[in-house]
């Protein structure tokens, strides 16, 4: 007996003696991270990287509601002019200085002038203001009906809140200083691009009481540390990674990887992102055959869906036909004006090219051969597109020359481009405002370029309008108008669920990966 | 000038690259301003000339950092690697390829030469999967992917190496091999050599003293040949056993059309070459004393 107790007595003091193992949470995100700059770039690595530093003043929840995350209150004039918010108490940088209303105030002029959304509200505005060091204030010129799902924003650019010092960086030029309010501290010592990018747990952040809900509620953080593994980007070596534990989290698995992935009773999949992607044809709206909007529409009405999400995704269970642009599952998504596409077929789409009058211009259509999330629809596209009678030439070129050619407006034959593919993280089309596709402001426009004033009355009455009825009613309208003249073709959605070791816990639904709640047990 | 005008004409644009997918094109010609990339091929081209001549490389569009940083910070991996392929490839192919013109015809050289022909058709991704496969994921003796600094921890740094640097050695042993078995062959067949054996010395005396000393100028020639062959295996098996090296720097400033940091690499790769084969000749007078410098 005392020779056992001797044992404990030593075991105990081993116990007290070994320092608490750090728990760090190794993560393979789904792309490079290089811009740190989340306001400055819409890159989604560059939204996550915000997510981990910096806070907001608003959240969107999981039901897609919006709500407060560093503003304890707020309240709004009787005529809508004049909101005033005030700050929670306790929020701090991670250089120990208070989070202030002048912070606020430089960080949201900042990203008024390069988000879409922003650059909206802040057509609104007339001005800003800090009263007092808890608080601000936003004057309106006339009154506008998003000021919240703006400051709520989920997805690129997110309007986080940073110190003034850094917010009054000219919008045009990227910050160097990555000191935030958020739940994590960016160790910009041990960040080597393409290689690691390390986040140390924000001892001093106080979280919301309510439980984590999207990018809502608390933050709370139960590792020390979040490595992103930047170097680690081939697909099967990500899977053997985690298959041997030397990873913990693969943000994107490719999706020939789920079936492997579900078989290693030592690793989950979860769907953290059920909204998840809808990919997207887009017309060049500035040359023929596609400035016609009777070619467009004959090419809608080619583009059933299943086809194309068929060839991308193959796994039933991960991808789902939607007639709406805005996101299925979201407060404006409906299928207004969609039976152009929905009840598409080729024999209509043949009919409606030949009373386009079509001349027989080929389309120019731009497959991107790295990225293997969106290299299939571009062949599906050229098909279904030489069935409804059209010629096509399908141009095969990796996904960066696609994104520098695709900012041309030259024609066709002169470098240009008929049509491009791409996929949107939910957030980002879910509002006529935020979805660039629907803007159809000519060449001030997103790529594509179509010009529409019928269709930017609506958005400009959306904008106005305060009354949630009213709204859902003007974005079916702007739907419809926009199925009318085709501004860009959707294609169907999709999710991409995250792959883990079985004991990493408590993911949060988001827009993307958020990494608070998490446990690794 | 030839690299820097090649990569002004191919397609891309790093602007739209860096703005993200949401950008309009307004954003992207205003990014394109602030990278210099509005100015004229000329002005460009004297600017990182200038900058050059002073030793400075640019700064890169998409890390943010001098080039010269990165290249620095990316070395260490690259030649770790280098080294070790080198080392596991020469240790082994040499003595391989003189025991196998050493029994000419037999069984060993006969699967010498099956060996060189695999080495040098196998992809070297596909044997780093089988590789992988085998011993990290069936056997569990090392790491899949990544990569320590020897500063942190030694052993570590040669667990993640040994797996990238056997993967990358095949195709380089495969070569090293079969120069070494041909001039070994051919100098057993020399005069000398038939003179040393009637001498009675040891038969490993003659087979190194003799044959392989004067079989070692192609050899260290195609050793030398074979750092080019390296640095093209290093791209790809970097990127397969996620290595923060030169190669994988490569792959990322290409696809980012990162300007500044592909020629900064191509200007490293090529005195790397140059360096290499200065060093390769001047070996000849060492290793041939009938060779004058």
């Amino acid at each position: 007996m005392p020779r056992n107790l001797l044992i404990a007595a030593l075991l105990a003091g081993f116990a007290c003696a070994a320092p608490a193992q750090e728990k760090v949470l190794r993560v393979v995100p789904h792309s490079n991270l290089n811009i740190l700059d989340p306001v400055w770039t819409t890159a989604y690595m560059a939204r996550n990287h915000g997510y981990m530093v910096y806070d907001t003043l608003f959240g969107t929840d999981e039901k897609n509601r919006i709500q407060p995350q560093m503003v304890e209150k707020w309240s709004e004039s009787p005529d809508h002019r004049l909101w005033t918010f005030t700050l929670r108490s306790g929020l701090a940088f991670h250089d120990g200085a208070p989070v202030t209303g002048e912070d606020v105030v430089a960080s949201l002029e900042r990203w008024g002038k390069r988000d879409a959304m922003g650059q909206k509200l802040m057509t609104f505005v007339e001005r800003m203001d800090s009263p007092s060091p808890g608080t601000f204030r936003i004057f309106l010129r006339e009154a506008c009906g998003f000021v919240l799902e703006a400051l709520g924003k989920p997805s690129s650019n997110v309007p986080f809140i940073m110190p003034k010092r850094v917010a009054q960086t000219p919008a045009d030029r990227q910050i160097d200083d990555a000191t935030g309010s958020g739940p994590y501290v960016f160790a910009k010592d041990q960040f080597k691009p393409g290689d690691k990018a390390v986040y140390l747990k924000n001892q001093k952040y106080q979280p919301r009481k309510e439980p984590p809900s999207g990018t809502a509620g608390g933050k709370r953080v139960y590792v020390d540390r979040v490595e992103w593994n930047l170097a680690l980007r081939d697909a099967q070596s990500q899977v053997n990674a985690l298959a041997r534990g030397e990873i913990d989290i693969i943000e994107q698995p490719a999706f020939e990887s789920y079936e492997p992935l579900k078989a290693d009773k030592n690793i989950q999949v979860v769907n953290s992102n059920p909204l998840g992607f809808q990919y997207m044809g887009r017309f060049n709206h500035l040359h023929p055959p596609f400035n016609n909007p009777k070619v467009r529409q004959a090419a809608l009405a080619a583009f059933s869906q299943e086809p194309f999400l068929r060839a991308q995704i193959g796994v039933k269970d991960l991808y789902r036909s939607c007639a709406s642009m805005f996101t299925c599952g979201t407060p404006y998504g409906s299928a207004k004006g969609s039976e152009v596409q929905s009840k598409s077929n080729v024999k209509k789409a043949q009919e409606l090219l030949k009373a386009s009058g079509y001349d027989g211009t080929p389309v120019v259509l731009m497959k991107p051969t790295d990225l293997a999330a969106i290299g299939k629809l571009p062949d599906v596209a050229a098909q279904l597109l030489r069935q409804a009678g059209f010629k096509v030439d399908l141009q095969a070129m990796d996904w960066n020359t696609l994104v520098g050619r695709r900012a041309k407006k030259d024609p066709p034959q002169q470098g240009g481009w008929n049509m491009f593919f791409t996929a949107w993280v939910a957030p980002d089309i879910w509002n006529p405002l935020t979805n660039p596709a629907v803007g159809a402001l000519g060449e001030k426009s997103w790529f594509g370029w179509p010009s529409d004033p019928a269709l930017e009355k609506l958005r400009d009455e959306f904008a106005r309008a305060t009354d949630d009825a009213k709204k859902k009613a003007l974005a079916e309208q702007i739907q419809a108008r926009a199925f009318e003249i085709a501004t860009h073709a959707p294609l169907g959605e999709y999710v991409n669920p995250l792959a883990a070791r079985r004991n990493i816990t408590g993911f949060v639904t988001g827009p993307g990966n958020l990494y608070w709640n998490i446990k690794k047990n | 000038m030839l690299v820097f005008l090649l990569l002004r004409l191919t397609p891309g644009d790093p602007a739209a690259i860096l703005a993200g997918d949401a950008a309009t094109a307004e954003q992207i010609a205003a990014i394109r301003v602030s990278l210099g990339l509005d100015r004229p091929l000329a002005v460009q081209f004297a600017i990182w000339l200038g900058k050059l001549l002073s030793g400075d490389l640019g700064q890169s569009y998409y890390f943010r950092m001098n080039v010269t940083a990165l290249i620095a910070q990316r070395l260490e991996p690259t030649f770790a690697l280098t080294a070790l392929t080198m080392l596991l490839s020469v240790v082994i192919s040499i003595p391989v390829g003189v025991i196998a013109a050493w029994r000419h015809g037999g069984w060993f050289d006969r699967a010498l030469m099956g060996f060189s022909v695999l080495g040098f058709s196998v992809p070297v991704f596909v044997l780093a999967y089988v590789l992988i496969w085998l011993v990290s994921l069936q056997l569990g003796w090392l790491p899949v992917q990544g990569y320590v600094r020897i500063s942190e921890n030694f052993a570590l740094f040669l667990k993640h190496l040994i797996l990238p640097a056997i993967t990358l050695s095949v195709i380089y042993m495969a070569l090293i091999a079969r120069v070494t078995r041909a001039s070994v062959l051919e100098a057993l067949g020399e005069d000398y050599i038939r003179t040393a054996r009637a001498k009675g010395l040891p038969e490993l005396r003659v087979l190194v003293r003799h044959a392989l000393a004067n079989a070692a100028v192609p050899i260290v020639t195609v050793i030398g040949i074979g750092v080019a062959l390296l640095i093209g295996g290093v791209v790809v098996t970097e990127s397969v056993y996620a290595i923060p090296g030169l190669g994988r720097l490569t792959v990322d400033a290409v696809l980012a059309r990162d300007f500044p940091t592909i020629q900064g690499l191509i200007l490293f790769f090529s005195a790397v070459y140059v360096l290499v084969n200065l060093l390769v000749d001047l070996s000849y007078a060492f290793l041939d004393p009938r060779i004058r410098l």
